[in-house]
């Protein structure tokens, strides 16, 4: 039956290929088929969209770095709750128009308020805040620390090899909810920032893995030959010739390791282990409302309408990331690059005649 | 390759032994479990405490302690809780519930994952791809919790509000007609033309069906009856038979027809078995026999090459029996929702089993046990088989490059044996061990699960562990989660090693 269609050969499309990648760097390349992957350049905007949005929504302090925010209310302030045009039962209910006609308009409480009056919108936008942050502290920290181990375990092979790999395998036996479960019930009243730096200790051992194997094999070409008998350095050998090498794989792995970290915040957060009050994250929110999605489902939908769009973005960059540096992935060629191309054959064949 | 088994299970050892250690400390060291006694006004405190104490050997330093506790774990005993009560009765307890949370929805998952990814393969760059691509980065982006809400009030509760209305409603009805039509739509390919009647097609068919369901009240009383059984079967035959050995394969085709057929005329016979040998042990027996019978209908069939048809004719057999049982538990229904525990809403949100439901019934605590798991199951599978629908979709594609599918399809190979034969089998082989470390990581991620619908398992331990810093308690869990993890990367291992030739083990 047609489940089993044979596949039409694409003989033009190597051609095709070919041609776009001649004459230009191995950055170009990547670049370009960055570029070109639709949903990872629409992730990139929205996710930059919403990190400007929500960074700039509030008053921001983290160590030396300060400003105020565009927002009125913070997450501490708390307005009398709104009934004017709610419902009875429901005081503070969101306030967003954007239907049709009416226009688009925020009002006092776009996205509503919680029990105790405080501006839901402030608090959606702190939590998203602090999503974020643990994502990109988690990814810097787990990153970096992947690479490093990855590649001296690569590198250097024998007995700091066999140290480091079972020092992975220890970590690894245990789910990384687990850990950081354990982390958070212990450290999470330090603050969102700390919670995050020690969760990231916990975050490099697929990446290490990963780079030990691409060292492994890239020690062995000849351009690493070529760099020692020119009498360079171990450390030259492996920031300036094996690493770049290996960029590939880090920079998709840590993608992917922060997408897991917002869902790992979120997570924890939820059971309780994660941020505390009375800071607030967007798993606490949830977490807090879950029960009242009956009555007032608001409280309910904006925080994980953040949870899933900030994690979908860094899904799909992941994935433009991965596809950009994969030297086998082939891309799609439209019918009418084909149809274009065929012609351009055909009339190079008769100009021969 | 024995010596290398006991060689990787020795090195297991040494693992689980450091990463306990470890643990062991990190747990000692990061919480008291006397603070709360030591604060505490009771006149028995300082008693207590002694006591407490005494039982945990709390005066031992950690890394010594841990010694202690292993010696313990040697001879089989897991240590006291704080209060006193032995670690592993609570174990014993909780595993087997967290099992039956993930077990199913890991079938599922790998199921649906593993046909999904594929289609999506082999129709590479469609629209149907696409929209598959884009799913499944959706569902990887969604925190698990948040879907459980989702499914308790659209699901469960919006199920038993249609089941107290009693009626499908036009723009329900209309929508999965819809969503039906697009699906069957996109999965077979071909020109625009066939696309639109394969559209239609589904579109009237579900619609009609679903009217059907809505004229003769069938969620009131829900059952097959041996016509649907039959017609099911015959279908079951076919497609069983057309994915496993092609239909110009006539004695496996033969052999699994005649299944049906005998699977049928034993509709009645069944229900004597299931009503007055109700339990597990006759399931399994009736299985069994379901299989021999299969094997020996397939001798029968098959003179030559005999192993497709037996293959055939055992998978549609059992796939016919499901079918029966099925109708069994649709015929429970009626009872079941009647009854006073459940009160005509039979979808439950929240923990693993109706308490209040009479016991001694073991179809009703059946059907009562697979109700219970319904939306844990749809919320892990829909989470989980997305990494399935990329991963096997991935694997396929690289393995469509190989020189031997191109070999297979310059012998005149059918398509369909090129797929399922040369491409499909070597999919499956990274796919195995993925699947198998993965199994063991959701026990312990089955935390959140857990909480969301109130079961009471390995989450619960491991919550109460940690929040009454009860060191013992903690460690059981890890031991029971890690041990499973390191197990699962053998099994893994040797599963690789044995699937894929070309993997050499050293002994």
């Amino acid at each position: 039956m047609t489940i089993f269609s044979k596949k039409k050969i694409e003989s033009a499309s190597t051609d095709i290929a070919l041609k776009e990648t001649e004459g230009l760097s191995q950055g170009q390349i990547i670049r370009r088929r960055f570029f070109r992957h639709r949903g990872a350049m629409i992730s990139m905007v929205v996710l930059i969209g919403i990190m400007l949005f929500i960074f700039s929504a509030l008053d921001f302090k983290l160590f030396f770095i300060k400003y105020h925010g565009w927002w009125k209310y913070s997450i501490t302030d708390q307005p009398d709750l709104r009934t004017q045009g709610c419902p009875v039962a429901l005081p503070g209910c969101p306030t967003l128009t954007i239907t049709p006609g009416k226009g688009f308009g925020l009002g006092d409480h776009p996205f509503g308020q919680d029990d105790i009056g405080r501006d839901y919108f402030a608090l959606v936008m702190r939590g998203a805040q602090r999503s974020v942050l643990v994502m990109f502290i988690i990814g810097a920290i787990g990153g970096a620390l992947g690479t490093v181990v990855g590649a001296i375990a690569g590198f250097y092979r024998g007995k700091i090899d066999a140290i480091l790999m079972r020092l992975v395998d220890f970590i690894i036996t245990i789910p990384t909810i687990i850990i950081g479960s354990v982390i958070g019930f212990h450290f999470g009243n330090l603050g969102v920032i700390y919670l995050a730096i020690f969760l990231g200790l916990f975050a490099w051992t697929g990446l290490s893995r990963l780079v030990r194997g691409e060292f492994l094999s890239l020690r062995e070409r000849e351009f690493v030959d070529a760099a020692r008998v020119a009498g360079a350095s171990n450390r030259r050998i492996i920031f300036k010739h094996i690493l770049p090498n290996a960029i590939g794989v880090i920079i998709v792995n840590v993608t992917l390791t922060m997408s897991g970290a917002i869902l790992l915040e979120t997570a924890l957060s939820y059971l309780g282990f994660g941020v505390v009050a009375p800071d607030t994250s967007l798993g606490l929110l949830i977490s807090n409302y879950q029960d009242s999605f009956t009555t007032r489902p608001w409280l309910f939908w904006y925080p994980g309408l953040f949870i899933i769009l900030i994690a979908l973005s860094v899904n799909f960059i992941g994935d433009g990331l991965r596809d950009a540096f994969d030297p086998r992935q082939r891309r799609r060629i439209s019918k009418k690059e084909r149809r274009s191309e065929k012609v351009g054959v055909k009339n190079k064949e008769s100009a021969r005649r | 390759m024995l010596a290398y088994i006991g060689r990787r299970i020795s090195a297991l050892l040494v693992i689980l032994l450091g990463s306990t250690f470890i643990l062991f400390n990190l747990a000692a060291i990061s919480g008291d479990p006397t603070q709360g006694l030591r604060g505490s006004t009771d006149p028995h405190a300082k008693a207590l405490l002694a006591a407490l104490i005494r039982n945990l050997h709390l005066n031992v330093p950690p890394p010594v302690r841990y010694f202690v506790w292993l010696k313990g774990i040697i001879v089989g005993n897991f240590g006291t809780t704080n209060d006193g009560n032995p670690v592993s009765t609570y174990l014993a307890s909780a595993l087997p519930t967290t099992i039956r949370l993930i077990f199913l929805s890991t079938i599922f998952a790998i199921v649906l994952g593993v046909a999904f990814g594929i289609i999506s393969a082999l129709r590479q760059y469609s629209r149907f791809d696409y929209a598959l691509t884009l799913f499944a980065f959706l569902m990887f982006s969604l925190p698990v919790f948040w879907v459980a809400v989702l499914l308790k009030q659209y699901m469960a509760i919006g199920f038993n509000n249609f089941l107290a209305a009693g009626k499908i409603s036009f723009i329900w009805l209309l929508g999965a007609s819809l969503i039906s039509a697009i699906f069957w739509g996109s999965v077979i390919s071909g020109t625009r033309k066939r696309f639109w009647m394969t559209f239609g097609v589904a579109l009237v068919s579900t619609a009609a069906v679903l009217e059907l369901i809505n004229v003769i009240h069938w969620f009131d009383d829900p059952g097959l009856g041996i016509v649907l059984v039959g017609l099911f079967g015959v279908g079951i035959a076919l497609g069983t038979t057309f994915l496993s050995t092609g239909l110009a394969n006539k004695s496996a085709l033969n052999s699994s027809l005649a299944m049906a057929a005998i699977g049928t005329a034993l509709y009645y016979p069944d229900q004597y078995f299931f009503n007055h040998f109700a339990g597990f042990g006759t399931l399994l027996l009736l299985a069994l026999v379901t299989a021999s019978i299969a094997v020996v209908v397939g001798l029968f069939f098959a003179k030559v090459d005999r192993g497709p048809a037996i293959r055939t004719s055992v998978i549609s057999a059992m796939l016919i029996g499901l079918l029966i049982t099925v109708d069994r538990l649709m015929q429970t229904w009626k009872p079941y929702v009647a009854t006073d525990a459940v009160n005509g809403r039979p979808i439950p949100t929240l923990s693993q089993s109706n308490s209040l439901l009479p016991t001694g019934n073991f179809w009703m605590s059946f059907l009562d046990a697979l109700l219970h798991l319904l939306l844990p199951t749809i919320a892990l599978t829909l989470i989980s088989f997305a990494g399935y629908i990329r991963y096997s979709r991935g694997t396929l594609l690289e393995v469509m490059t190989q020189d031997y599918i191109r070999t297979a399809r310059a012998k005149g190979l059918p398509e369909r044996t090129v797929i399922m034969r040369h491409a499909f089998r070597n999919t499956l082989i990274p796919l195995t061990t993925i699947v198998v470390v993965d199994f063991a990581g959701i026990v312990g991620g089955a935390i959140i699960t857990e909480r969301v619908f109130g079961w009471q398992g390995m989450g619960t331990i491991f919550n109460r562990a940690v929040s009454s810093y009860d060191l013992n308690l903690l460690m059981g869990f890890l031991l029971i989660t890690s041990s499973l993890v390191v197990i699962a990367n053998l099994v893994a291992d040797l599963l690789y090693a044995a699937l894929d030739p070309r993997i050499r083990v050293v002994g």
